[in-house]
Parts: structure tokens; C-alpha cells; sequence
């Protein structure tokens, strides 16, 4: 045969042999730097940097190979058999790549070893002991997850008589939306992998201060950010897949992935109190290795299919096994280093009841117990089975009475502990400041209470919940700007720290996401009905005509398209073409709803069956502020993404270099 | 034309129902609807993952659906139509959980697990708040370390 035959299979067999390599860099960048820290040899230590580099490189030119695999179509691949079509679109080839169990994981350890890169990267300034143990630590998981992927889940194993055409990715998976999905998921659940490092490391040399804090800030921010994009995402993609504008659904698969980011988002706030005023250090550092737990525990609950659900694309015993060891490993480990050497880290800081450092810990406990209840809702099902013999389910009705209180409650307190100063405050000087946000919020929630009859609560608390939030916000920033004239305070409040800004428009962005998510609650209109060509029918005031029905062909599927006009008070407001789609490769349906995004409402439209009398079944949906849901979340994102350019983490970096010996622990 | 055929053949062999509630099954009585699909929210698609029978496609959630529908025409009350699911199908079937036995557990866990986190927490912040002082200061060596910081 000609040598190029060969050619792309020798790629993937590339890729397989740096798979093999990286594993052993691992273990290497696992056990030189960690003796060469505890001997103080500073030659051991040294390692972990190239180690780190060299391992990157490894997983990123393995995870090159697949995706050239995907590309080319190489069907001596399993996984692009099982996962990839030769008339698949070239966008979902490549994303085929994580669409599925061994890919994904793939992808899991290269951006792994790509924070562990970039600690080394931009870790230049931390003390060097410090250094080695977060890369040793760091590198540890490498060998955890790379071992599991060479094991249990290769993704480049051949078959022996290769197909001639691939099974096709699943339908579903084959949508921007929930194509970027995933890395931006797993950016976040590895992200928080640096937080673990850095606290375990923490534990291991026995010392955590505010410049601790200040390292472990940003990877937790930047942890947390990606997880709010991820899960925005995959969001807005259920909301416009799968056919009835659900956003949420409470699926355990979700819950993996909220969990994480409800710790997260404490984490950032209890580190906040270490930096600025070293107290909650042992708390702090017990929740940097809860939430990578929880990210772990998201893996297994995703990777094992313990817990039946939507997602769950890989359901395999054996793999779910493995996880939970790595899971038991880690946390079993960590937390027995925690519970050695805690006591060790004695807070400095004093305040009293009433006080930012107070509202941080009233923070902490909400988003706390919020992600715990979650998760016993999450594992409920499978614990009354286990030892009660109960067949049961949780669903939305649970979560939604168990979670929502603290939203709620977090909510009201959030503008009041913004304002209070450190160390000591008067809650009646807060609320003195936040007159006008309280006030506002009353009215905004009285007015919508007075103009609804007979309908849910849940519109004028939201509202109320969603104006404090964000005219609370805008008091934050106001009252930074001290005294003067309004065009003085205004040039101050424009020269405050990025990290201030970030901290008033990610609250700001929670506002709206909350006021979004109960306008949809409350208000949400819903119209089912048989819709007959030509005829037109009304939606609270839409007048909606459906113009006719056609049959198309896809590059790699068939589809039933509507067209309908939606018009009001005569106008025309929007031509919608929902469509309803048959991929027979992976003999699969899925709903293409047509939605006219709108500031105040979505009009949101899935087309049905057939039917016998000659129409055709049309649900129409009126969806209040729900692009506010997903509005929110990026905001929420901008002002992680404004902390995260604070300039005090670029001064903290080089603050270490002058540093010569570690200050000794306080003794007690 | 061989396209055609094909295409339509496709289209007929793979329609299966997409949308949840179907038309011919709402009720006529709107009051009579909304317990319906107040209902529906709460059941269980017995073969789905983790979808209602309000949002499920899968003709199961649809026989439900319509046997919710019989019950409530037939003139039980919320209850009953829940009692009747549950002596058929299991507690599986509730997406709401019951307050009965362990579960009860699940239900008590959100106060208790706050109580806790607020008693701890309070016991935390009280300590804090009467510890004595740690000389917070700086030093001259850190004064000159924090100059260089800033305008270095």
C-alpha cells in the first residue's frame, strides 16, 4: 500500500504514545518537586516548571492528535466510529471530539495540565517551597486522571476492520450552544483543581496568609467565571433545544456542575476575608477542597451514570469505579492533612458581630448549606434505595422549596453586607444609606402585587429582590466615591478599583438573572393548540399565522419547517420558522423551537405533529424577561472577569520577591 | 423524484410525537387543565431520565397524562389522582418527594443544616469578636517593603 495510507493512523498512535509520555512526566513533576520542597533541595524543586511545560505540550499534542483523527475522519478509530459522520458539518467534527466519554476526559486532563502550565507561567514570584508543592499536587491529579484515561477509557483504541462511515455524534450535541458547553464546564471543575493545590500545599508547608489568599483568589475567580459561562450555556441551550423553554431542570447532571459553583462563589468570599483581614483560614482552606470534591463527585455523578439522567452519554460501572477512588483519594487524603495541621492556622483578625467579615460568614453559610442541600437532594434517590429499600425521586418540586429560601434570603442581605465597613459597623447606618434601593424595591414589588390578581408570589419577590440588588449595587459604588460634588464623586467612582466595579456589577448581574428567572416563573404564557394554514389565532394580544409547512434536507438530516407570522395591532413583529428534525443516521428526533428575542419577552415558538384534520399541532409560548436570565449571567461573568484585572493581583506577584526568609508561623 | 420518495419515507418512519402536551388531550375546562398540568409538573415520566410527564414526549408520559386527565373528569380531587398514580406506579412516580419515613430526613435537612451553619458560624463570629487584639501594625520593615510595593 502507499505510505500516505498510513499517514493519519500514525498520528493517532502519536497521540497515544505522548498520552503514555505525559503520565510519566507526572509522576515525575509528583514526587521530585514534593521531596525536593520537604528537603529543601532547590535542584528537585526546580523540576516541576519544565515538568509542568512538558506535560502541557504532552496532553495538548495528544489531544491535537484526536481532534486530526476527528477532522480526517479516521474510522480505525473506535471513537470516531462511535462518534463522528462523514456528513457531519466541520464544527461538529471537531467538537465531536468531547461530545463523548474518552474525548471529553482527553480534554479534562489537558486543561488540567494547562493550569498546572500556567501556575508555573505566572508563579514565578511565589515562594519556592510553595511553588513545588501546588505543581506537585497539581501533577498528582495528572497521574490520577491520565492513569484513568490509559486504563479504562483510550480514546485512541483501534477497531481492527475499520467502517466505512461513522455512527454519528448524538443529535442533541450538534448545536453551538451545547458544543461549548462542555470545555467552558470543564475549564471551571479544573479550575478549581489550583484552588485544591494551593490549599493542600498550604497545609503541607503549614502556613496560610494574605498573600496566600491573594494566589489563590484569581484561580478560584477564574474557576468560578468559567463555570457561570458553562453553566449559562447549557442553560440557554435546554431553554431553545428542547422544546418547551425550560432553563433548569434540576438534573443531577446540573446539580454537578451548580454545586461547584455555589462553593466557588463562597470560596471567593471567605478568601476575600483572609486577604484583607486573615481570619476564616482553616474554613477557607476546608472549602478550596470541598468545591474541587464537589467538582470531583460532578465527574463521577456525569462519567458513571450512577445517577440516571439526560446527560449521561457513558454509563459504565468500571469507570465509575475508578473515579470514586480517585475521589476517595483525594479527599480522604486532603482532608486528613486538614484535620493534622488546621488548628495550625490561627486567625489574626478581630471583629465584631456586626461587620463585613460577619456578612462574608453569613455568605459563606448560605452558599454552604444551599450546595448541600443539593447535593442530599441529588443522592437522595440513591440512598433510599441503598438502606431504606425506597424507589423514589426528587425533582424540581423539592429543589425549588428546598433552594429557593436561600436565594431568597441571600438576596436581601447581600446589598446591606456589601456596604458595612471591616471590623465594625452599625446596621442602622447601612440601611440609612440604602434607603432609596429599599424603597424603590418596595414600590417596584407593592406595584406588581397590585397590578397581578390571583397569581404567584413569585414576580413581585423577584422583582423586589432583583431592584435592592441592583440599585444596591449602584449605592456600593456611590458610597466609595466619598463626598463633594456629584462631577468629583463621579470621577472617583470612575478611578475606584477594578476589583470594586467587579464586585457591584457581579451583584448587579445576580439582580437581574434573579428578576429574569421569576418574571418566567410568574408570568409565562402558554398556548397549545391546532393551528390550520391561513388561519390566524391570538396570544395575549399576538395574532399568529401559520403560512404554510415544508420539508427540507440538512447536511445530515431532515427536517419539517413551519413558517408562521406573528403580528401586533396589525404589524408584523417577527416571521418565525421553528423546525422539527429527524437525524437518521443516529435515528434520532429533536425540536428546533423559533424564538423573537425580545428585551421585555421572548415569543417562542415549536412546531408539532400532523395532524388528522389537516393541521398541525403548534405550542406557542409568551416568555417575560427571559433573555434577563442569561443577561445576568454574563454580567455576573464581566465583573469576575473586571476582579480579575484588578491591578493588586499584578502587585501581588511581585510583592514575593523581596520576601527572602518566610515569616514563622504565629505561635499560638 | 427517487429523492422525494425517500425523503418522505424518512420523514413518515422517524415521526415520532415531539411536543409534550398534545392538543387533543387538553380539556375543555380550562380549571379542570391547569390542575392537570399542575399535576403532570409533579409526575414522573416512568421511562424517561428525569423528565415530567409534562415535558416528556414518550407515549408513556402521554398515557399518563390522559389517565391524570380521566381522573380529574372523573371528579377526584388533586389527592386522589396522586393517591391512585402512586398505587400503581410506586413513589417513584412523584417528583415531589413524600414527607413519609426517611424521607422525612430529606425534608429537615435544609433548616437543620442551617440551624448548625448559624449556630457555628454565630459561636465563630462571637469568638472573633472578643478576642483580644493581635498588634496589627506595621512594621518599619514592612512600611518600607509596602513603599517599594506602590511606587516601585
Amino acid at each position: 500500500m502507499p505510505k500516505t495510507e498510513y499517514h493519519p493512523a500514525m498520528i493517532a498512535e502519536l497521540g497515544h504514545f505522548a498520552l503514555i509520555l505525559a503520565l510519566m512526566v507526572a509522576v515525575a513533576q509528583t514526587i521530585i518537586p514534593l521531596v525536593g520542597a520537604h528537603k529543601g533541595w532547590s535542584g528537585w524543586m526546580a523540576v516541576a516548571e519544565p515538568a509542568a511545560t512538558l506535560q502541557f505540550l504532552l496532553t495538548g499534542g495528544a489531544f491535537a492528535a484526536l481532534t486530526y483523527a476527528f477532522v480526517t475522519s479516521d474510522f480505525s478509530l473506535a471513537l470516531v466510529t462511535a462518534n463522528s459522520h462523514t456528513a457531519k458539518p466541520m464544527l461538529y467534527k471537531v467538537t465531536g471530539v468531547w461530545g463523548n466519554h474518552e474525548g471529553s476526559l482527553l480534554m479534562w486532563v489537558m486543561i488540567l495540565s494547562l493550569f498546572g502550565a500556567s501556575a508555573a507561567w505566572f508563579g514565578q514570584n511565589l515562594p519556592a517551597t510553595l511553588r513545588a508543592r501546588v505543581l506537585g499536587v497539581q501533577a498528582s491529579i495528572g497521574v490520577a486522571f491520565l492513569a484513568f484515561i490509559l486504563f479504562t477509557s483510550n480514546p485512541f483504541a483501534r477497531l481492527a476492520v475499520p467502517p466505512l462511515n461513522g455512527e454519528d455524534l448524538n443529535p442533541l450535541l450538534q448545536d453551538p450552544g451545547l458544543a461549548f458547553h462542555p470545555p467552558f464546564l470543564y475549564l471551571g471543575y479544573v479550575g478549581l483543581s489550583m484552588s485544591f493545590s494551593f490549599a493542600v500545599a498550604a497545609l503541607i508547608e503549614g502556613r496560610v496568609d494574605a498573600a496566600w489568599a491573594r494566589w489563590v483568589r484569581p484561580w478560584t475567580l477564574a474557576a468560578w467565571l468559567f463555570l457561570t459561562i458553562g453553566i449559562a450555556l447549557g442553560s440557554w441551550w435546554a431553554y431553545y433545544e428542547l422544546g418547551w423553554g425550560g432553563f433548569w431542570f434540576w438534573d443531577p447532571v446540573e446539580n454537578a456542575s451548580f454545586m461547584p459553583w455555589l462553593l466557588a462563589a463562597a470560596l471567593l468570599h471567605s478568601a476575600i476575608v483572609v486577604e484583607k483581614r486573615e481570619a476564616l483560614k482553616s474554613w477557607t482552606i476546608l472549602l478550596a477542597i470541598l468545591a474541587f470534591g464537589f467538582s470531583l463527585i460532578g465527574t463521577f455523578i456525569v462519567r458513571s451514570g450512577v445517577l440516571t439522567s439526560v446527560h449521561a452519554f457513558a454509563t459504565d460501572p468500571e469507570r465509575g469505579l475508578f473515579i470514586l477512588m480517585i475521589l476517595g483519594v483525594f479527599m480522604i487524603g486532603a482532608l486528613v492533612l486538614y484535620a493534622m495541621r488546621a488548628s495550625a492556622m490561627e486567625a489574626r483578625g478581630v471583629f465584631s458581630v456586626v461587620s463585613r467579615e460577619s456578612m462574608l460568614v453569613l455568605n459563606n453559610v448560605l452558599l454552604a448549606v444551599a450546595a448541600l442541600i443539593v447535593f442530599v437532594g441529588t443522592i437522595w434517590p440513591l440512598v433510599a434505595e441503598a438502606f431504606f429499600e425506597r424507589k423514589l425521586s426528587v425533582g424540581p418540586p423539592f429543589f425549588n422549596a428546598s433552594f429557593t429560601p436561600f436565594m431568597v434570603l441571600l438576596a436581601i442581605v447581600l446589598p446591606i453586607g456589601a456596604i458595612l465597613p471591616w471590623k465594625r459597623g452599625r446596621i442602622g447606618k447601612a440601611l440609612k444609606s440604602l434607603r432609596w434601593p429599599l424603597a424603590l424595591a418596595v414600590l417596584a414589588g407593592a406595584l406588581l402585587w397590585a397590578m397581578q390578581t390571583g397569581r404567584s408570589a413569585f414576580g413581585p419577590i423577584g422583582i423586589f429582590l432583583a431592584v435592592w440588588l441592583i440599585t444596591g449595587s449602584v449605592v456600593d459604588l456611590g458610597l466609595r466615591s466619598g463626598r463633594g460634588g456629584l462631577g468629583d464623586r463621579f470621577q472617583r467612582v470612575l478611578r475606584l478599583p477594578r476589583a470594586d466595579w467587579g464586585k457591584a456589577v457581579a451583584h448587579a448581574g445576580l439582580g437581574l438573572t434573579i428578576l429574569g428567572i421569576s418574571a418566567m416563573m410568574a408570568y409565562e404564557v402558554e398556548d397549545i393548540r391546532v393551528a390550520h394554514v391561513g388561519e390566524g389565532y391570538e396570544v395575549s394580544g399576538y395574532t399568529i399565522t401559520l403560512n404554510g409547512v415544508e420539508e427540507l434536507r440538512g447536511p445530515n438530516y431532515l427536517a419539517t419547517r413551519a413558517d408562521l407570522t406573528i403580528e401586533r395591532n396589525g404589524a408584523e413583529v417577527a416571521r418565525l420558522f421553528p423546525e422539527k428534525r429527524v437525524y437518521p443516521v443516529a435515528g434520532m428526533p429533536t425540536t428546533e423551537a423559533a424564538i423573537d428575542l425580545g428585551v421585555t419577552r421572548d415569543l417562542y415558538l415549536v412546531i408539532g405533529d400532523a395532524q388528522a384534520n389537516g393541521g398541525w399541532a403548534v405550542r406557542t409560548y409568551i416568555k417575560p424577561f427571559a433573555n434577563w436570565i442569561w443577561l445576568g449571567a454574563i454580567i455576573m461573568g464581566l465583573g469576575g472577569v473586571l476582579s480579575l484585572t484588578d491591578r493588586r493581583y499584578r502587585i501581588a506577584a511581585g510583592a514575593r520577591k523581596t520576601r527572602a526568609t518566610p515569616v514563622p508561623m504565629p505561635a499560638e | 423524484m427517487l429523492k422525494r420518495l425517500i425523503l418522505t419515507v424518512m420523514l413518515v418512519l422517524f415521526t415520532l410525537p415531539l411536543a409534550a402536551v398534545e392538543p387533543e388531550e387538553v380539556l375543555s375546562d380550562p380549571v379542570l387543565e391547569s390542575r392537570a398540568r399542575e399535576l403532570s409538573k409533579g409526575l414522573r415520566c416512568l421511562v424517561c431520565r428525569n423528565e415530567s410527564i409534562d415535558e416528556s414526549n414518550a407515549d408513556l408520559a402521554r398515557d399518563l397524562r390522559i389517565l391524570v386527565r380521566e381522573r380529574l373528569v372523573a371528579g377526584d380531587s388533586d389527592e386522589e389522582v396522586i393517591a391512585y398514580l402512586v398505587d400503581r406506579y410506586g413513589e417513584y412516580v412523584l417528583l415531589n418527594p413524600t414527607t413519609k419515613g426517611a424521607n422525612l430526613l430529606l425534608w429537615i435537612a435544609a433548616p437543620l443544616a442551617l440551624f448548625l451553619a448559624l449556630a457555628g458560624a454565630l459561636y465563630y463570629v462571637i469568638r472573633r469578636s472578643r478576642a483580644p487584639t493581635v498588634d496589627q501594625t506595621l512594621s518599619d520593615g514592612e512600611k518600607a517593603r509596602l513603599d517599594q510595593i506602590l511606587n516601585g
